[in-house]
C-alpha cells in the first residue's frame, strides 16, 4: 500500500475538467513534483488534497485512511500541511504569531484554561515556542522573529509561510510554487531546505513548480499535467523530454 | 532611547512585558481607587457609564477587532443581559447568580446566533445582526408576561453581604471598575492563547486558518458566545446603573455607539476600548456643555467685539438652536466615524502609540513610519 493516493480524481467547473481521471501514487519519505503549463489544474489538486474543494469524482487516501469526506481542518490535524501559491499569511500578526498558528493542531488547552492562563497553559506556550524556535532557526528567520507580515518583502514572507506549515509538523507537505517570486539566492536555499525538509525532518514533499532546475534538483519523481490530464510520470530528465510533455509546453 | 533584551521564552508570555508596565498600571489602579473620594458624584457616574461601555467594547473587539465579524446587534446583548437581571430579581435571586446568569444566557444566544452568521461576510452580516436587533426589540415590546412591554421593568438596587449598594454609590463604582478589570485580564489571557492567535488567524485569512487545522466555524461560534456573554455581563450592570428598562432604550443607535467605541479607540486592541468608551461616553457631557455655556459665551464675545445687544441675541439665539438641534449627537459621531476612518484608522491607542514612538526616538522620527501600515490599513479593511 502507498503512503498518499489519488483514484481517479476529477474536479469539473461546470464544462470546464480542472482535474480529469488523475491517479498517482506516493511513498513516505518522496519528493514529487507536478509540473505543467498555466490553467494545467496543478492547484486545483492541492486544494482537493487539502478538501478546500470538493473532488466531482474520486477518493483520496493517506496512510491507508480514505480522507476525501474529511473536513479541511482535520487535514492538517491527519498531518498534511500546505503552503499557497499567493502566499496566504496572517497580515497583521507578528512572524512569531503566524508559526504558533502553526502549532494550533498541536494545542489542547480549554476556553477556561486559557483564560485563567493556567499553569498548563503557559507550560504548553513554552512548549510550542520551543518548537517554533527550532523551525526559526531551520530556516534562519530570526532577525523577522517579532515583524508585523505587513511589512515584510516578498521573499520572506515565502520562507514564514513555509515555515508555518513546517511548524505543524507534518508528515506530508504540499509546496505551491515554493520558488515563484524568488531570486537566483534564494531559490538556491529553497531548494536546500526542501531535501533537507526530507533527509533530516523525514517529511514527504508534494510540490508544484515551474522552475525545472529546482524540480530536477530535488526531485525523485515528476508528473507532467495539462488541461488536467496526467501526461507523462517518472523520472525528472525523462519526463522532461517526453514529447507529449515538449509539446504542451511549446502550445502545440 | 530604551533596549529590550529577552533570554526566556517568558519574556514574551508575561502579562507586564518589563517593569515600567507595572508601574504605569499600578499609578492607574490608584488612581481609579482614589477617584471617589476626589472627582465629584456627576463624573463617577460617568466612569461608570464609562466602564460599562469599556466591557462592551472589550467584547466587540474580541469579535470585530480580532475575529474579523462585524457585529451591529451587542445593544440587543446588552438588553438580554438586562432583561435576564430584573426578570430573575423577581424572584429573589441573589446579585452573583443572576450577574453570571445574565453572562451565561446572553452567551448561549451569542452561540445560535454564530450559527446562521457562518457563511455571512462583511455588509451581509453586518445586516444579518442588525436584523438580530431588532427581532429582540420586537421581542422585548411584544413578550409582556416577562418583560411588561413598552411599559418597562423596574431593577432593585443590588443586595450584596447583607449591604445594599445603590447605583450612585461608591460601591457600584467599584464593582463596575472590578468587573471591567477582571473582564480586561480574561480578554488579554485569552487572546495571547491559542484561541486568541485562532481568532486572528480566521480575521486574516480563513483559507490559510483552515489548512493550519483550525475548524474556522467552531471557532467563529466561540468568538460570537464570548462575546456576547460579556455583553449579557455589561447588560446587568447597565440596568441596575439606569434602575428602569424599556426596549427603546436598547435601540441601533447604542449598536452604533458601541462599534464607534472600538472605531475611536482602535479596533486592534485592548487599550482601545477603554480610551473610546471615555471619549463616547464624554460626548454627553461636551454636549451639556455646548447648549448650557457656548451661546452665552458667543453673545458676550459678540458684544465685545461691538455687536448691539440686540444683534448679540440674535447670535446667542441662532446658536442655542444649532446647538442643541435634534440629531446634533448623529452628526457629531457621523463625522467622527469619518474622520477616523480616513486619517486614523488605528484609532485613539494608535496616535497614542505614534506620540510615543515620537518621544522614544526623538530626533530620529521619520513621517514614513506608519505609512505603510496605514495603506494596509485602508485597502484591506473594507473588503
Ligand atoms: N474556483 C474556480 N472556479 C472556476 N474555475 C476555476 C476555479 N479554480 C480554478 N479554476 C480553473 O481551473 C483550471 C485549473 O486551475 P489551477 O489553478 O489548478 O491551475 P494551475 O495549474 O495551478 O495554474 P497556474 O500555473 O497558473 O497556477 C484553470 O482553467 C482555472 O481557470
Ligand atoms: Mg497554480
Amino acid at each position: 500500500m502507498s503512503y498518499f493516493r489519488a483514484e481517479n480524481l476529477s474536479l469539473h467547473f461546470g464544462g470546464l475538467k480542472a482535474v480529469d481521471s488523475v491517479n498517482f501514487a506516493m511513498e513516505k519519505g518522496e519528493i514529487l513534483s507536478i509540473i505543467g503549463p498555466n490553467g494545467a489544474g496543478k492547484s486545483s489538486i492541492f486544494n482537493l488534497i487539502s478538501r478546500l474543494y470538493d473532488p466531482t469524482s474520486g477518493r483520496l487516501f493517506f496512510e491507508d485512511q480514505e480522507i476525501t469526506h474529511e473536513p479541511p481542518y482535520s487535514i492538517a490535524k491527519l498531518g498534511i500541511a500546505r503552503t499557497f501559491q499567493n502566499i496566504e499569511l496572517f497580515e497583521n500578526a507578528s512572524v512569531l504569531n503566524n508559526l504558533l498558528v502553526g502549532r494550533h493542531r498541536h494545542c489542547t488547552s480549554s476556553l477556561w484554561q486559557e483564560i485563567l492562563y493556567m499553569p498548563s497553559v503557559r507550560r504548553d506556550e513554552k512548549i510550542h515556542r520551543h518548537k517554533v524556535e527550532q523551525v526559526i532557526e531551520f530556516l534562519d528567520l530570526e532577525p523577522y522573529r517579532d515583524r508585523v507580515i505587513s511589512g515584510l518583502p516578498y521573499g520572506v514572507r515565502k520562507v514564514v509561510e513555509l515555515a508555518r506549515a513546517l511548524c505543524t509538523e507534518p508528515k506530508l507537505i504540499l509546496l505551491d510554487e515554493p520558488s515563484s517570486g524568488l531570486n537566483v539566492e534564494e531559490t538556491t536555499d529553497m531548494s536546500f531546505w526542501i531535501r533537507d525538509m526530507k533527509s533530516e525532518l523525514g517529511i514527504t514533499v508534494l510540490m508544484v513548480e515551474h522552475d525545472m532546475s529546482l524540480v530536477s534538483r530535488v526531485s525523485d519523481r515528476v508528473i507532467a499535467l495539462n488541461y488536467g490530464k496526467v501526461l507523462a510520470m517518472g523520472q525528472p530528465a525523462e519526463v522532461q523530454s517526453h514529447p507529449d510533455v515538449v509539446a504542451a509546453y511549446l502550445g502545440a | 532611547m530604551k533596549f529590550l533584551f529577552k533570554t526566556d521564552y517568558e519574556d514574551d508570555i508575561r502579562l507586564f512585558p518589563h517593569s515600567g508596565y507595572l508601574w504605569t498600571y499600578g499609578t492607574l489602579l490608584v488612581l481609579i481607587a482614589a477617584a471617589p473620594f476626589v472627582l465629584s458624584s456627576y463624573l463617577i457616574s460617568q466612569l461608570v457609564f464609562v466602564s460599562i461601555y469599556a466591557i462592551v467594547g472589550v467584547a466587540l473587539l474580541i469579535l470585530t477587532g480580532f475575529t474579523g465579524q462585524a457585529s451591529l446587534g451587542h445593544a440587543a446583548f446588552l438588553a438580554i443581559g438586562a432583561y435576564t437581571t430584573a426578570y430573575l430579581q423577581q424572584f429573589g435571586v441573589p446579585f452573583p447568580v443572576y450577574f453570571l446568569t445574565a453572562g451565561l444566557l446572553t452567551g448561549i444566544i451569542g452561540a445560535i446566533v454564530g450559527f446562521p452568521a457562518l457563511r455571512l461576510h462583511g455588509i451581509y452580516l453586518v445586516i444579518a445582526t442588525i436584523s438580530f436587533a431588532l427581532i429582540v426589540e420586537e421581542i422585548l415590546a411584544r413578550w409582556e408576561s416577562v418583560t411588561h412591554g413598552n411599559e418597562g421593568l423596574r431593577v432593585k438596587t443590588i443586595q450584596m453581604l447583607g449591604t445594599t449598594v445603590p447605583r450612585d454609590s461608591a460601591g457600584f463604582y467599584y464593582l463596575c471598575m472590578g468587573v471591567l478589570i477582571v473582564v480586561i485580564l480574561g480578554a488579554i489571557n485569552l487572546l495571547r492563547s491559542p484561541t486568541g492567535r485562532a481568532f486572528v488567524a480566521i480575521r486574516d485569512s480563513e483559507t490559510a486558518a483552515k489548512s493550519m487545522g483550525i475548524n474556522v466555524s467552531l471557532y467563529k461560534v466561540k468568538s460570537f458566545a464570548i462575546s456576547a456573554a460579556i455583553t449579557g455581563l455589561a447588560g446587568c450592570l447597565f440596568a441596575h446603573k439606569l434602575t428602569f428598562i424599556s426596549p427603546e432604550m436598547f435601540t441601533l443607535q447604542l449598536s452604533i455607539e458601541f462599534i464607534m467605541v472600538i472605531l475611536i479607540g482602535g479596533a486592534f486592541s485592548l487599550h482601545g476600548a477603554v480610551l473610546g468608551a471615555i471619549f463616547i461616553v464624554m460626548v454627553d457631557p461636551f454636549l451639556t456643555f455646548l447648549k448650557d455655556d457656548i451661546p452665552g459665551a458667543i453673545a458676550n464675545f459678540s458684544m465685545l467685539m461691538g455687536a448691539g445687544a440686540e444683534r448679540a441675541a440674535a447670535i446667542e439665539k441662532s446658536t442655542a438652536a444649532v446647538a442643541s438641534a435634534n440629531g446634533l449627537k448623529g452628526a457629531i459621531y457621523g463625522f467622527l466615524i469619518m474622520a477616523f476612518i480616513l486619517f486614523e484608522p488605528l484609532g485613539l491607542y494608535g496616535r497614542w502609540l505614534k506620540i510615543k514612538l515620537f518621544f522614544q526616538l526623538f530626533p530620529l522620527y521619520k513621517r514614513a513610519t506608519f505609512k505603510r501600515q496605514k495603506i494596509y490599513v485602508k485597502s484591506e479593511r473594507n473588503r
